[in-house]
């Protein structure tokens, strides 16, 4: 049963062009489904779209967001706040600015157990003690009395996984989670996010836009071109034969560690043009 | 490297701690005014106009700071003139402050229609001149203290707006409003919770500067006459009457000069060492 379901989903930049066409995709539960494509195909839109969190100039135009059963686009406001705030959870692309630089690192993960699900400070507090732990930290208790800027960047994306996964949601979005921290971090936040994912049983939708990244976590694979579903397959599928010319040309494209003189081979010309002829026709 | 830090970070402190003690000593004066006060400051001794102070020939030592054309006591009439310098510098920017960050962290944060018409109101209002503007103002509802402070509030309040508009609006666009949201907060809670402390050291500069500022408002009013009624001893009106006989009497016009100078330096150090202090990146 899936437990997230995109239909039809359409999205566009208030008076200018779509970002999102006709986007379906589904997320089962604890499944983790990665999101790849290049740069502005709309992985991290959808994501937004997901969590409510669009940008003000952004507007859907049509579709639906099953969320557990409920279409998130016909509740109001408040209702889909809760709701998403309930099941869901956001793990941001750059931890540099996704901790509030002016609070200490336990109010910021405790606060919102207490204040939104309505735990009692105690429970809260142990919670992300055993959280911290999780994620590997050395010295808890200390790091929930230090401020942000006293970590360094690894630290604080394994803090925010840390509270991503504090209030047991259902459905986790990882925006990039990796690719502000420089690679051998990326590797063991990666570990991380697997092992916690695997552990809580949560689903996980994986923002991304290395094909590495899809093979080491995810279950299930959506390709994205310019707002538009060119693939859904399993991954092993995807890598074993894939389905669109486009995602072919894709994994083709990823340096290959085993044979580094064979240079980058950039996704072709005329692939490119079938591609953008296919989604410009809907 | 490390060393050159430090040296910067004590010196810092020093001047908080320098424009501290100044401020702490004004507040004691402004309260037990009466008892320090070594004259009435209303008091006029024509036969004893004009005394220059203590260390200069021909001084009386009852009058160490000497006395005006009218004969009454410097000293104890700047000290009383602290009284209204302090309440309108804290009353005032106080006043300022919460009308002006209120309105900007709505509309940097909100946006849409409340930024319009925030942003829009600002730009209108700034084109005014500020000092005519005040003076026309008192020159309305007449002289008093009350119209001083309604006057630097009037004024001032686009100061902090725009400022605090800004930073309100940086602040919206981080990540950790986005974690916010979809943890379920609502958008009065995020603007409390995440902004606001944030936005915080911001205002309390702004804050401590507008206190300067205000004492510096109230000067200007007493210079052109506009300020409390001429029997309350003022900083402004004291410089605005001693101007007339600088080249007999300087010390009328020096020592007031001299303590507002020393009060509004006092407020914006204090500020800048705040800033240090309530800032959890600088501290």
């Amino acid at each position: 049963m899936s437990f997230l379901s995109v239909r039809n989903l359409s999205a566009r930049v208030k008076g200018g062009g779509p970002l999102l066409r006709d986007v379906s995709l589904d997320v089962a539960v604890g499944e983790v489904r990665g999101l790849v494509g290049e740069s502005g195909a709309g992985k991290s839109m959808i994501g937004k779209a997901v969590l409510g969190i669009l940008p003000k100039a952004v507007e859907i135009t049509s579709g639906q967001i099953m969320l557990d059963g409920v279409d998130l686009l016909a509740l109001p406001p408040a209702q889909r706040r809760i709701k998403v705030g309930a099941t869901c959870a956001l793990i941001p692309q750059d931890p540099l600015t996704a901790l509030n630089p002016s609070r200490r690192i336990g109010v910021q993960i405790t606060d919102r157990l207490v204040d939104i699900l309505g735990w009692t400070r105690q429970r809260a507090e142990e919670r992300a003690l055993a959280l911290l732990g999780e994620v590997q930290i050395t010295e808890p208790t200390r790091v929930l009395r230090q401020y942000p800027h006293e970590l360094s960047g690894g630290m604080r994306q394994r803090i925010l996984i840390a509270s991503a996964f504090a209030a047991e949601p259902k459905l986790i979005v990882a925006d990039e989670p990796t690719t502000a921290l420089d690679v051998t971090v990326q590797k063991q936040i990666l570990k991380l996010i697997a092992a916690l994912q695997v552990r809580h049983g949560t689903a996980l939708l994986f923002v991304t836009h290395d094909l590495g990244v899809v093979s080491k976590v995810c279950q299930k694979l959506s390709v994205l071109y310019a707002g538009k579903v060119v693939e859904d397959s399993a991954v092993a599928d995807f890598f074993r034969a894939p389905k669109h010319p486009y995602s072919a040309a894709l994994l083709a494209a990823t340096p290959k560690y085993t044979d580094p003189l064979a240079g980058l081979q950039p996704v072709p010309e005329a692939v490119i043009a079938a591609v953008r002829a296919e989604v410009a026709h809907g | 490297m490390a060393e050159g830090r430090f040296q910067v970070r004590r010196r810092a402190g020093v001047r908080l701690w320098l424009s501290a003690a100044w401020l702490i000593v004004l507040v004691i004066v402004a309260l037990f005014a009466p008892y320090l006060a070594p004259k009435d400051p209303l008091e006029q001794d024509l036969f004893a106009g004009r005394l220059p102070p203590f260390w200069m020939q021909g001084a009386d030592a009852a009058f160490l700071l000497g006395t005006d054309s009218l004969g009454r006591d410097v000293l104890s009439r700047i000290i009383f003139g602290t009284r209204i310098a302090l309440t309108v510098a804290v009353i005032s920017a106080s006043l300022t402050c919460l009308v002006g960050a209120a309105l900007g962290l709505l509309a940097g944060f909100y946006r849409g229609w409340v930024d319009v018409v925030v942003s829009r109101f600002i730009d209108i209002w700034m084109a005014f001149p500020p000092v005519l503007f005040s003076i026309l103002l008192i020159a309305v509802i007449g002289p008093g203290l009350f119209s001083i402070i309604l006057a630097i509030v009037v004024i001032d309040w686009t100061r902090f707006a725009r400022v605090i508009r800004a930073e309100a609006m940086t602040q919206s666009a981080m990540d950790y409003v986005a974690s916010a949201r979809v943890a379920g907060r609502g958008r009065f809670g995020i603007l409390l919770r995440e902004i606001l402390p944030n936005v915080l050291p911001i205002i309390v500069v702004l804050l401590t500067l507008e206190m300067g500022i205000a004492v510096i408002v109230e000067a200007i009013l007493s210079f052109v006459n506009l300020s409390i009624s001429t029997d309350d001893p003022t900083w402004g009106g004291m410089i605005s009457e001693g101007r007339t006989s600088i080249h007999q009497a300087w010390w009328v016009l020096v020592f007031p000069l001299i303590t507002l100078f020393l009060t509004v330096l006092s407020f914006s150090q204090l500020g800048e060492g705040l800033k240090n202090r309530f800032d959890p990146v600088l501290r």
